[in-house]
This record gives structure tokens, sequence and C-alpha cells, in this order.
């Protein structure tokens, strides 16, 4: 029997935000490279500081609930913080239906009753190239799908954000083909790191995260962490997910991260990671390559991104 | 003398012109330093200036139609300091890209350059407003004669290769990059319109030391 860690980041390494380092630092270094790029242009003034390598801190409350990419609040970074506040996140229903022995809709707190949460602290990577570390609090996507009880029919998990334009004003504009919707394959579904979300450094998820409940995939780009979630389907054919829809192009179902496979107009070879002044690497499958590598094998990923 | 009455009145203004033009860098560098640039402020620090780069390009190219339109002639004045503003504020932005972003990593930068047209279409838009900048001066002017003008048509390709290297880079939200556009076409139009309607071209490059004296 394969052991598997469900996360390479020990949850004992959750810091308490008060005590993180900070921005202070980075911005110091940060301030004192671009006024000498700025003033003299000088090369070597602008070595203030050398690249660290690459930690894994997480990063500050205040990062991760006021950089969000959630078009539903809005298309800014900080559309969703400023303007998810009065977003109504009880009651909420999810409906579980589709190839499933027992669908239901289940009341939200009926939903993760028999749960005991767990922290994880996972690395996150939006398509946009930039990345955080996340200390999430949830469940395992698995534990609720044997609940459910799919057929073997079921072949993937898809997943829909609620659709409701009195509360998110972004879905009053055709920015995306609302409602936001999702997809899993059932293995990856089923895999120990999928992650059902409802808090955030051991406190209630806010609601620019994707309160009361979202999906995170830590190897894959932060937009399979569909946000908000109202429904879970079973279903037999690949579902279409709202970012493949809108440019199919540039955004697959797959979405592994995967440096060897550009965005069509930027590179996904490095990122930036927030508080951290110099650009990073970006590890295959996100760091999870160890974990997740094998639910790919044979796969063209740059066919399937 | 009434010459260095005007020309005193002159440098005052170009002085308050040339101060004005420096807020919005000093705004952006305030904002840096005061944290308010949000989480990821080597990326704002990248929008900020490439915005003000796009909007002194369009208040430079406003010069012109305005001037036509209002018969303001002593607008041209001031021209070749905004002109020289928006290859300033380009230059920031570039600045921002090599050495705060990517950290002078030039075989990186190599790479983006050549693999993403964003990329590419930027540096492009830059190489081509550099040869502007430098031919800025009087004497310049005067060494290239007719050919000044046909080389400073550039600035027309640079306001269109620059708005569609920002329209490259959003991730979908198109709307600004599109209300650029459609100002350029708007500027650009009306040059093509008023050449078309065979207004004389009022002399438009003067040297400076008309007016200083």
């Amino acid at each position: 029997m394969l052991i598997k860690k469900p996360d390479d980041i020990p949850s004992s390494e959750i810091t308490p935000e008060i005590a993180y380092l900070n921005r202070r630092e980075f911005l110091a270094a940060a301030g004192m490279t671009a006024a000498g790029v700025l003033a003299s242009g000088a090369v070597g003034q602008a070595f203030a500081r050398s690249g660290a390598p690459q930690e894994d801190k997480p990063n500050t409350w205040e990062e991760i609930t006021g950089y969000n990419n959630y078009y539903e609040f809005g298309t800014d970074k900080e559309d969703p913080a400023a303007n998810a506040g009065k977003f109504r996140t009880r009651p909420w229903t999810v409906k579980v239906d589709g190839l499933v022995k027992k669908p239901a809709d289940y009341a939200f707190d009926d939903l993760i009753k028999p749960y005991k949460l767990q922290d994880r602290v996972y690395r996150f990577r939006c398509v946009e190239a930039w990345s955080m570390v996340i200390p999430w609090q949830g469940i395992p996507l698995a534990d609720m799908i044997a609940r459910f009880e799919p057929l073997p029919s079921a072949k993937y998990v898809q997943f829909t954000t609620l659709y409701a334009p009195d509360q998110m004003p972004g879905e009053k504009e055709r920015i995306l083909p609302w409602p936001y919707v999702e997809g899993l394959r059932m293995d990856e579904a089923t895999h120990p790191l999928t992650l059902m979300v409802t808090g955030l450094y051991g406190k209630a998820l806010p609601n620019q995260n994707g309160a009361p409940l979202r999906l995170i995939v830590p190897w894959k780009y932060g937009f399979k962490g569909i946000k908000a979630i109202t429904r879970i389907s079973f279903v037999e054919k690949q579902p279409a997910n709202t970012w493949q829809i809108a440019n199919p192009n540039e955004y697959g179902f797959y979405a592994n991260v995967n440096p060897e496979v550009d965005h069509p107009r930027w590179t996904q070879a490095s990122e930036r990671r927030i508080g951290v002044f110099r650009r990073q690497k970006t590890l295959m499958f996100n760091g999870y390559a160890d974990q997740v590598g094998k639910l790919y094998a044979g796969m063209d990923l740059r066919k399937n991104f | 003398m009434r010459a260095a009455g005007r020309g005193n009145s002159v440098r005052i203004r170009k002085t308050v012109l040339f101060l004005t033009c420096l807020i919005p860098l000093g705004y952006i560098a305030w904002k840096f330093r005061a944290d308010k640039l949000g989480a990821n402020p080597i990326r704002e620090l990248e929008i900020e200036t490439g915005l003000w780069t796009l909007r002194f390009l369009a208040i430079t190219l406003a010069v012109t139609p305005v001037r036509k339109a209002l018969g303001w002639n002593w607008l041209v004045k001031y021209r070749r300091m905004l002109g020289l503003f928006t290859f300033f504020y380009a230059t920031v932005h570039l600045s921002m890209w090599t050495g705060v972003d990517w950290f002078f990593a030039w075989s990186d930068m190599g790479g983006e350059i050549v693999k993403h047209k964003y990329i590419l279409i930027g540096m492009f838009t830059w190489l081509i407003m550099a040869p502007l900048a430098l031919t800025s001066t009087a004497g310049w002017v005067r060494r290239l004669g007719k050919r000044w003008t046909k080389l400073h048509r550039l600035v027309y390709v640079a306001a269109i290769t620059g708005t569609i290297h920002y329209l490259w880079a959003v991730k979908k939200d198109t709307f600004f990059p599109l209300v650029y556009l459609a100002v350029f076409v708007v500027l650009l139009g009306s040059r093509v319109i008023s050449s078309r309607l065979g207004s004389r071209p009022v002399p438009t490059i003067r040297s400076d030391a008309s007016v200083a004296a």
C-alpha cells in the first residue's frame, strides 16, 4: 500500500498571521532597488538584495483576502474584498445530483457536520503567473464523495457557483458565461490533496475567497478552484469549464501547473510569489508532482492543457 | 525687450509643465512607499507606468487637433516636452520590467521577447520612440529638415502598437485597452480628416531659439 502525505508543507508550519514575516522587508529592498533603477539606472546599485532561495512561507491574511480573482464581484484584484461584504452565505444549499445513489439538497451545516476540518497549507498558483502559500481549512473532497456514493458510470465531478446577479454584481456583465462551472476527473476529485475549503487560517473563509464553500486543487491553476459552490453533479462526460468556454485557446480543462507549457501570451516557467521580491521558478504540478504525477502518466500535457 | 519678457513667461510655464508632468511619477512612488499598491506592487508599478505612457502619448497627440480646432497655436511650444515625457514614462515602464520584475535576468527576458508577442510589441514600441526622443532637439529638426516630419510619424505607429501591447497583456478585461484604442483612432482620424479637407499645415516645428531669446 502506497502511503502518501496529504501535502508536503506540514500544517505545523502555519504561522500566526501577526508574527508572519511581512512585506516591509521586501518593500524596503524593492524600494531601494527601484529607487536605484529610477534615479540612476546604474546596475551596481540595484543589487540591494539578492534573491532568496525558494521558500514557502504562508502569505498574510491581508494578502490572501485582499488580492483575488473573483469576477463575480468585479475584475480588479481589490474588487472582491470591496464588493463581497454583503454577500449572504447563509442559508446555503448545495445540490448534489447526477449519477449518484443518493441525490439530495444539503443545507451547508448538514453537509459539513460529519467531518473534522483539516488544516492544509498549500501553494496556490494563478494562471496569471502569481502565487501564494495559503493555510486552508476544509474537508477532503474524497470523503464527501464517499458519502454521496457516485455510480460507476460517473467519470467526472462538475461544480457550479451561485448565480445571483443581485448579490454578485459582476454577474450582470457577460465577462464570463455565468454561472461559473468547473470540473474534475473522478481520480482528481478523489485524490487526497483535493480539498473542499470552508476556512482560512482556522477562521471562517471570507466572502472574497469563495465563502462558504470552495474547491482547492493545489496542483492546478487557481481558476480550477471554483468558489461559492451551490451544486455538485456527477456526470459521464467531461464538463465544459468556464474559462475554457471563454477562451479555449488559452484555458483548458486540465489546467495542470506546468512550467513547460506556456500560456499562449505569457510564460508559465516562472511566477511572482506575492511578498517575495525575486521571481521564482514554477514547479511541475506546482511542486506536487510526486503525489499527482501518476494521474497523468502517458498523457500529452501540451495538448491536454 | 519684448522678446525677453515673452521668453521668460514661456520659461516659467515650461517649468510648471515640467513639474506637473512629474506628478504622476511622484504619486506612483508615494503609493509604493506607503504600501498602497496592493499585494503585487511590482505588477502595479508596471501597469501604472504603462498607463501613464499611453496617457502622455494621447496628450501629446492631442496637441495638434486641439490647436487646430481652437486656434491655440501656442500649444505647440509644449509639445516636445509632452513627447519627451511620454518617452520618459515608457522608459520607466521598461525599467520596471527589466530591473524590478525580471531583475536583469537578460536571457530570460530575451526568451520572453521572442516567445511572447505582447512583450515583443511592447519592446518594439519603445524602440521606435527612442529615435523620436533623440531627434527632438532643434539641432536635429534643422539637420533632418523635411525628413524630420516623416520620421516623427512613427509616433502614430507607437500609439497603435502601444495600445495593442496593453490589449494583449490583459487576461479578459479588454474594456480599457479598447478605450485607449478608440481615443487614438479619434486622434489619428482627426489628422486624416483635416489633411483631406486640405487645411494648410501651420508650421509646427519651431526652433526654441526663437522663443528663448
